[in-house]
C-alpha cells in the first residue's frame, strides 16, 4: 500500500488513512521527500483524521517526515490530529516537535499559503512578475 | 460477555488486530475513550515489538474484575531472544532498534501496571494492566 502524493500547485498532500506496516511508512517517508524535490514543492501537508492509534514508531516517523521536508526547503503542517492521539503521545512522553498543526485540511492549506507568501521565494515572485 | 481474547502476531499487520479486539474490549466494558486510546496505543506498541524483537508472538487480553472496579489484562509473550536489560529496555530514550526509546517507557505510562520476565534466550512476557477510571458520585443536598 502506497500513499498518493497529490499536487495542488506548489504543495503536496498527503493523507495516511490506513494502518501502514513499518516497511510502508519507511517508503511513504522517501516518496514523500523525492516527490518534493522533484517539483520542489513550497509546502507539505500531511493529514490524519484517520488515525486513530498512532504508535511511537509512527509519531517519530511523522515527526522526522516533517523535519526532513523542512530541511529540503519545503514548509510542512500536519492536520486533523484528533484529541486521543494527542492524549496519548503526551502521555506516552512524545509529541511532535518543531511540526505545525491545525485542525483540518482547510486550515492546513491556509497556514501553508501565508507562510509560503512571507518566504517570498524569488521563483514565485518572478512568476508573478511574468504575469 | 467477552472476557478472553488471543491474538497470535505473526506479521506486523496483526498488530491492528489486536488493537481492534483492546478497543472493542475497552468499550463492551465501559472504558472513557482516553483511557481505551491509552490502551489501544499500549496494545499496538507491545504487538509490533513482538514483531520487531522476537519475529512474532501472541497478545493475550482478558477481563479483570476486582471490587469497584474494571480492568484490562494484557500479556504479551513471545519466545525470541529476551531482553538484555529490562531496565534499560525501560529507560526512556533507550532503543536497540533505532526506534523512539519510548515503546517500553511509553507503555508504563500509559498502563497503570507493568510487569517484566524475560529470560535471555527463551523470551519475554510482558503483563500490563489497565483500570477504568472509577468515577466517583459526590450526593450534593439542596
Amino acid at each position: 500500500m502506497r500513499i498518493p502524493i497529490l499536487r495542488l500547485g506548489d504543495i503536496l498532500l498527503t493523507s495516511i488513512q490506513v494502518d501502514l506496516t513499518d516497511a510502508e511508512v519507511m517508503q511513504f517517508q522517501t516518496d514523500v521527500l523525492h516527490a518534493i524535490a522533484d517539483i520542489e514543492a513550497r509546502g507539505l501537508v500531511i493529514e490524519i483524521t484517520a488515525l486513530e492509534v498512532v504508535d511511537s514508531f509512527m509519531a517519530r516517523t511523522i515527526n522526522d517526515t516533517a523535519n526532513m521536508a523542512q530541511m529540503i526547503g519545503a514548509e510542512v503542517v500536519v492536520c486533523g490530529m484528533r484529541p486521543a492521539v494527542a492524549l496519548t503521545l503526551i502521555e506516552m512522553g512524545r509529541g511532535l516537535i518543531g511540526v505545525e498543526t491545525t485542525f483540518n485540511l482547510n486550515e492546513g492549506l491556509a497556514r501553508l499559503n501565508k507562510k509560503i507568501a512571507q518566504r517570498g521565494d524569488s521563483s514565485l515572485t518572478d512568476d508573478e512578475d511574468a504575469v | 460477555m467477552l472476557e478472553s481474547v488471543r491474538v497470535s502476531i505473526s506479521e506486523e499487520i496483526h498488530s491492528a488486530e489486536a488493537r481492534r479486539q483492546a478497543l472493542l474490549l475497552a468499550q463492551h466494558l465501559g472504558f472513557g475513550r482516553t483511557d481505551a486510546y491509552y490502551l489501544a496505543t499500549a496494545v499496538t506498541e507491545l504487538a509490533t515489538n513482538l514483531f520487531r524483537h522476537a519475529g512474532g508472538g501472541e497478545i493475550q487480553l482478558r477481563t479483570l474484575t476486582r471490587q469497584n472496579a474494571v480492568g484490562i489484562e494484557v500479556i504479551a509473550h513471545d519466545t525470541g531472544p529476551g531482553i538484555a536489560n529490562v531496565e534499560q529496555a525501560l529507560r526512556e530514550g533507550f532503543s536497540t532498534s533505532g526506534g523512539l526509546g519510548c515503546g517500553l517507557p511509553g507503555v508504563r505510562r500509559l498502563m497503570d501496571e507493568l510487569e517484566i520476565c524475560s529470560e535471555m534466550g527463551r523470551g519475554t512476557r510482558i503483563r500490563a494492566c489497565k483500570w477504568a477510571a472509577i468515577i466517583q458520585t459526590v450526593e450534593r443536598q439542596c
